[in-house]
C-alpha cells in the first residue's frame, strides 16, 4: 500500500471532490466576494489532514466535550442520558460584508421587537391602526395583563435574542423565527471555538476572526445597567431551574462567563418586596436577575401555583422596581409565529425602515386566504404550529407520505389559527464530515444578541446543522449538530 | 481586592458534601483493602462481617444481595446503588454536588470528577475478583488523591474552600473511627506470643491502611501494643488522619470563617469541637481500651454528627423551602 501511494503522498487527495453543494449556496465556497481566500485555505488545509486524521481529531474532540461536560441532558424512561451536541469540525465562514448586514438586520429587528412590546403594554397603537390583529396579540397565551403600564429600563423587554436566520437559494440571508423568551445555545458558540483552538490550531492559523468571547463581559454589562437606578454595583445573578434542566451547562457557562451566582429559586427569598438571596452569611440584596425559566415558573404567586422552581414574591418586588428581570416578563407574544408574519410591518411601522433582513414568506392559517392557499398546496408548503418551538410538528410537504399529508391537512383544518405554512427553503449547505466522507449539509444560523442601553450582536452565532443527508431540520432535538462560524476580520491576512 | 464575594448557603452545602463523599470513597477502598488483608485461609467471612458490623448494615445487606458471604458484601460496598455508602453511590452523590457546584470549582476538578464517575459506572462484578480488587482499591485510592492534589492546586481559597476541607475532615475522622473499629471486632487482648504476633502484624496492615505505618514505627516503641496504636489514630497531633488532628484543623476552618469572613454561627460547633478534644485528651488510651473502646469510637461518631450538624445549621441555614426539606435527608452520614 505504502509503496503505490508514495509517489503522490505529498499532493493530499482533495478531500471535497464529492460535495458538490447542487442548487444550495455553499457556505464554504473558495472565491465568494471578500473572503480573501480563507475558504480555500480551509478546503486546502482540511484536505491535507486527510480524512483519517480528521475523523480522529473529531472522535477526540467528541471525548473531550464529554469529559467536560459540555452536554445537554435527554430524559427518558427515568433515565437521564447526558449527550453532546454533536460537533462538526468544518468551519462556516461569513465574511466581513455579510456580517455588517446580518448584525445592523439582528440590531434593527430587536428595535422592532422592544418597540412592538413596549407598545402593545401601553397605547397599543399597532393594534389600533389595524397592523396587526388586536386579537392576535390580546388573545395570545405569551401575552401578560400584569406587564401593562409597567415600565422598563431603556424600554428593553428583550434583553437577549436569538434570531434564527437562514440562507435562500438566491444568496439570501432570511429570519425564520424570533427567539424573545430565552434563547439559548450561546455557550456551544463559545465553546465549539475553543474546541477548534485545541483541536485544530493548524486550521486557523493567521485566520483573522473576530472573537467570540466577550459574551460573558457584555451579558453583564447590560444586566448591570438595568439594575434599579440608584443602585452601586448592582448584585447580578443567573436563576436557574437546577442541575436537573437540560441546559443547565449553558447557565454554568454564562454564570461563570459573567462571574456571577448561578441561583435556583429556592436560593432566593422576597421579604418587604425586596429580593435576597441566602449565604452563609445571611441575607444579600439582589437587583439584576438574568433568569432562565419561563414566565409561568417564575412566581408561584402570580403564575403557576404548584411551581418549586420559581420565587414567590418576585413579580411583585420586580413591579415595584426593586428588581430587573431579563427577560421583562410577557415577551413570548413577540416570538410568537403568528405574529412573525406581520414582522416586516412591525418593522416598518414603528422604525420607518425597510427590513435588512427579510422574512421567509409566510402564510397565516387564520386568515381565509392563507387557510386556503395552504390547504390548496400543503405538498409544497412547510406547515408548522405556532405555539411550538425545537422543530416539534413540523411537516415538510415535499417529503411528506400522502397519509401524512392528510393528517396534517385534518389538524390545520380543525384549529387553523394555530397553524402557520411557509415555501420550502433551500437553505445553504456546508461541507460536513460523514460517514461516507465529506458532504454537504443544510445549516441555519442563531446569531445572539445582548440589549441593555443598546444592542450588541456576537459576532457569528450558533451555526446549527441537519447530519442527516437531506435533512432541513437542524434541531438539537433532532439530530442537529454544530459547527464553529468564522466571522472573517476585515483585515483577513492568508 | 479585599472585598470577599458571598457564598450562597447550598453551594457551601455542596462543597461540605462532595468533600465528605469523595472523602468517604477513599475511605472505603481503605477499609475493604485493609479487611482483604485480615482474610486468613478458613476464616474470610469472619472479617468481611466486621465490615457489615461497623457499618451496621447486616439487615439492609441481607435484604438487598439476598446473602452475607464476603462476595456479596463486596458487591454490597463496591457496586449495590441501593447503599448509600457503597464506592459508586459515593461517586454519584460526589458529582451530583460537583455538578451544583460547576458554576464554582475549577473546570479541572469538574472534569477530572466527571471522568472518575463515567469510569465506576463501567465497573462489573468481574473487577471484584480475585487480586483485582486490591488494585482496584488502589486505584479508587490514587484517583481520589488525585481529586484532593487538584483540588488543592486550583481551588479558590475563599469561604468555599473552608467548607470543602471541614466536609473531608470530619469524614476523614468518622472513617478512622470506623477503620479503628474494625480491628476492634477482631481484638484478642491477651494470648500466647504466637497470637501476639498474629496481632501485631494486624495492626500493621491496619496502620498501612492508613499510610501511617513508618510515622508509627518512627514514634513507637519496638514492642508496641494495641494502646499504641489506637493512641496514634486517636490523638497523634501529627498524623493527618488521627481524630485530633481533623478535629484541630477543623478548628481553625471555623476560625478562619470568622475572622476573615466575618460569618457568625461558629460558636456551636467550636465548643463542639472543645468538648471532643477534652474526650480525646482526657483519658489515656489503655484506660479507653479497658473501659470499652468500641462505645468511645461510636460516642465521637455521635459527635461527629454533631458537629456536621452544627455546621450545617449555622451556614447552611435552611435555604430550602419546606416543601424541598425532605431532599436535605438524601446527604446522609453513615450510622455510627
Amino acid at each position: 500500500m505504502a509503496s503505490i501511494n508514495a509517489g503522490v503522498s505529498n499532493i493530499p487527495e482533495d478531500l471535497f471532490l464529492n460535495c458538490d453543494p447542487g442548487p444550495y449556496v455553499c457556505e464554504l465556497a473558495p472565491g465568494r466576494p471578500g473572503d480573501n481566500g480563507a475558504a480555500q485555505i480551509v478546503r486546502d488545509r482540511i484536505s491535507a489532514i486527510g480524512l483519517e486524521g480528521l475523523r480522529a481529531r473529531a472522535q477526540a474532540a467528541e471525548n473531550d466535550l464529554m469529559s467536560l461536560g459540555v452536554t445537554f441532558t435527554v430524559y427518558s424512561d427515568a433515565t437521564a442520558i447526558d449527550r453532546i451536541l454533536p460537533f462538526d469540525c468544518i468551519p462556516r465562514i461569513i465574511t466581513a460584508a455579510e456580517w455588517r448586514k446580518l448584525e445592523t438586520g439582528v440590531q434593527q429587528r430587536v428595535a422592532a421587537i422592544n418597540a412592538f412590546l413596549h407598545d402593545i403594554y401601553h397605547d397599543q397603537r399597532i393594534l389600533k391602526d389595524g397592523i396587526v390583529p388586536a386579537e392576535l396579540v390580546l388573545g395570545n397565551a405569551n401575552y401578560r395583563p400584569e406587564m401593562e403600564g409597567f415600565p422598563v429600563r431603556f424600554g428593553t423587554y428583550v434583553h437577549i435574542c436569538g434570531i434564527d436566520i437562514i440562507r435562500d437559494q438566491h444568496g439570501d440571508f432570511r429570519v425564520l423565527e424570533d427567539n424573545a423568551r430565552t434563547p439559548s445555545g450561546v455557550s456551544y458558540v463559545v465553546e465549539n471555538r475553543h474546541l477548534m483552538r485545541r483541536a485544530f490550531p493548524d486550521l486557523l492559523a493567521g485566520m483573522n476572526l473576530m472573537p467570540v468571547d466577550d459574551y460573558g463581559r457584555r451579558l453583564r454589562e447590560a444586566l448591570t445597567e438595568i439594575a434599579p437606578e440608584g443602585v452601586e454595583d448592582p448584585q447580578v445573578v443567573l436563576l436557574s431551574p437546577g442541575i436537573f434542566n437540560s441546559a443547565y451547562f449553558e447557565h454554568v457557562f454564562l454564570a461563570r462567563e459573567m462571574g456571577v451566582p448561578l441561583v435556583e429559586g429556592a436560593d432566593l427569598i422576597v421579604e418587604d418586596d425586596r429580593v435576597f438571596m441566602k449565604t452563609t452569611a445571611g441575607l444579600r440584596a439582589v437587583h439584576s436577575i438574568y433568569r432562565r425559566l419561563g414566565d409561568d415558573f417564575l412566581d408561584p404567586t402570580v403564575f403557576r401555583p404548584e411551581s418549586l422552581l420559581g420565587v414567590p414574591g418576585l413579580i411583585r418586588a420586580w413591579r415595584k422596581g426593586n428588581v430587573a428581570l431579563a427577560n421583562a416578563v410577557g415577551t413570548g407574544v413577540a416570538d410568537d409565529k403568528a405574529v412573525y408574519a406581520y414582522m416586516p410591518r412591525i418593522i416598518k411601522y414603528y422604525l420607518d425602515q425597510d427590513p435588512i433582513l427579510a422574512n421567509v414568506d409566510t402564510n397565516i392559517c387564520r386568515e381565509a386566504a392563507g387557510l386556503a392557499y395552504t390547504l390548496d398546496n400543503l405538498h409544497e408548503l412547510v406547515t408548522k404550529p405556532v405555539g411550538e418551538s425545537g422543530g416539534y410538528g413540523i411537516t415538510v410537504g415535499p417529503r411528506a407520505t400522502a397519509d401524512e399529508l392528510a393528517a396534517c391537512r385534518a389538524t390545520i383544518s380543525a384549529n387553523p389559527s394555530n397553524w402557520i405554512s411557509q415555501p420550502v427553503i433551500g437553505l445553504s449547505v456546508c461541507p460536513t464530515l460523514t460517514d461516507t466522507g465529506i458532504r454537504p449539509r443544510h445549516l441555519d444560523l442563531r446569531p445572539f444578541a445582548v440589549t441593555g442601553r443598546s444592542t450588541w450582536v456576537l459576532p457569528g452565532g450558533l451555526s446549527r446543522v441537519a447530519l442527516k443527508e437531506g435533512s432541513l431540520i437542524v434541531n438539537s432535538s433532532q439530530g442537529g449538530g454544530s459547527k464553529d462560524t468564522w466571522v472573517l476580520a476585515e483585515e483577513t491576512r492568508r | 481586592m479585599t472585598q470577599t464575594t458571598p457564598l450562597l448557603s447550598r453551594y457551601a452545602e455542596s462543597l461540605f458534601w462532595m468533600a465528605r463523599y469523595m472523602e468517604r470513597l477513599e475511605n472505603l477502598a481503605r477499609l475493604i483493602d485493609v479487611t482483604q488483608t485480615y482474610e486468613s485461609p478458613g476464616l474470610e467471612s469472619e472479617a468481611w462481617d466486621s465490615l457489615v458490623r461497623i457499618h451496621a448494615d447486616e439487615e439492609h445487606l441481607t435484604q438487598s444481595q439476598g446473602m452475607v458471604d464476603p462476595d456479596a458484601v463486596k458487591r454490597y460496598y463496591m457496586l449495590d446503588r441501593s447503599n448509600p455508602n457503597s464506592i459508586v453511590s459515593s461517586i454519584e452523590a460526589a458529582r451530583m454536588n460537583a455538578r451544583t457546584l460547576r458554576p464554582l470549582i475549577s473546570t479541572e476538578m469538574w472534569k477530572h470528577l466527571n471522568d472518575f464517575h463515567r469510569d465506576l459506572l463501567r465497573l462489573t462484578e468481574q473487577d471484584l475478583d480475585g487480586d483485582k480488587l486490591s488494585r482496584l482499591c488502589s486505584r479508587l485510592k490514587e484517583t481520589v488523591q488525585a481529586h484532593t492534589g487538584i483540588t488543592e492546586g486550583t481551588l479558590f481559597r475563599d469561604q468555599g474552600w473552608h467548607f470543602y476541607e471541614m466536609g473531608r475532615l470530619i469524614e476523614r475522622a468518622d472513617q478512622t473511627t470506623r477503620l479503628l473499629d474494625i480491628k476492634f471486632h477482631r481484638l484478642t487482648p491477651k494470648g500466647s506470643e504466637e497470637q501476639r504476633q498474629e496481632e501485631r502484624t494486624q495492626w500493621g496492615a491496619m496502620l498501612r491502611a492508613v499510610a501511617g505505618y513508618h510515622a508509627f514505627r518512627r514514634i513507637a516503641p519496638v514492642e508496641f501494643a494495641p494502646k499504641d496504636v489506637v493512641g496514634f489514630m486517636l490523638a497523634d497531633p501529627c498524623f493527618p488522619r488521627s481524630i485530633l488532628l481533623c478535629l484541630s484543623q477543623t478548628e481553625w476552618h471555623l476560625t478562619r470563617l470568622r475572622t476573615t469572613y466575618g460569618l457568625r454561627g461558629t460558636r456551636g460547633p467550636l465548643e463542639q469541637i472543645e468538648d471532643m478534644r477534652a474526650a480525646l485528651l482526657d483519658r489515656s488510651a489503655e484506660q479507653i481500651i479497658s473501659i470499652s473502646l468500641h462505645d468511645f469510637l461510636d460516642g465521637m461518631q455521635r459527635d461527629l454528627i454533631t458537629l456536621a450538624s452544627e455546621i450545617g445549621d449555622a451556614f447552611f441555614r435552611d435555604w430550602r423551602p419546606t416543601a424541598l426539606a425532605n431532599q436535605s435527608q438524601s446527604q446522609v452520614t453513615a450510622q455510627p
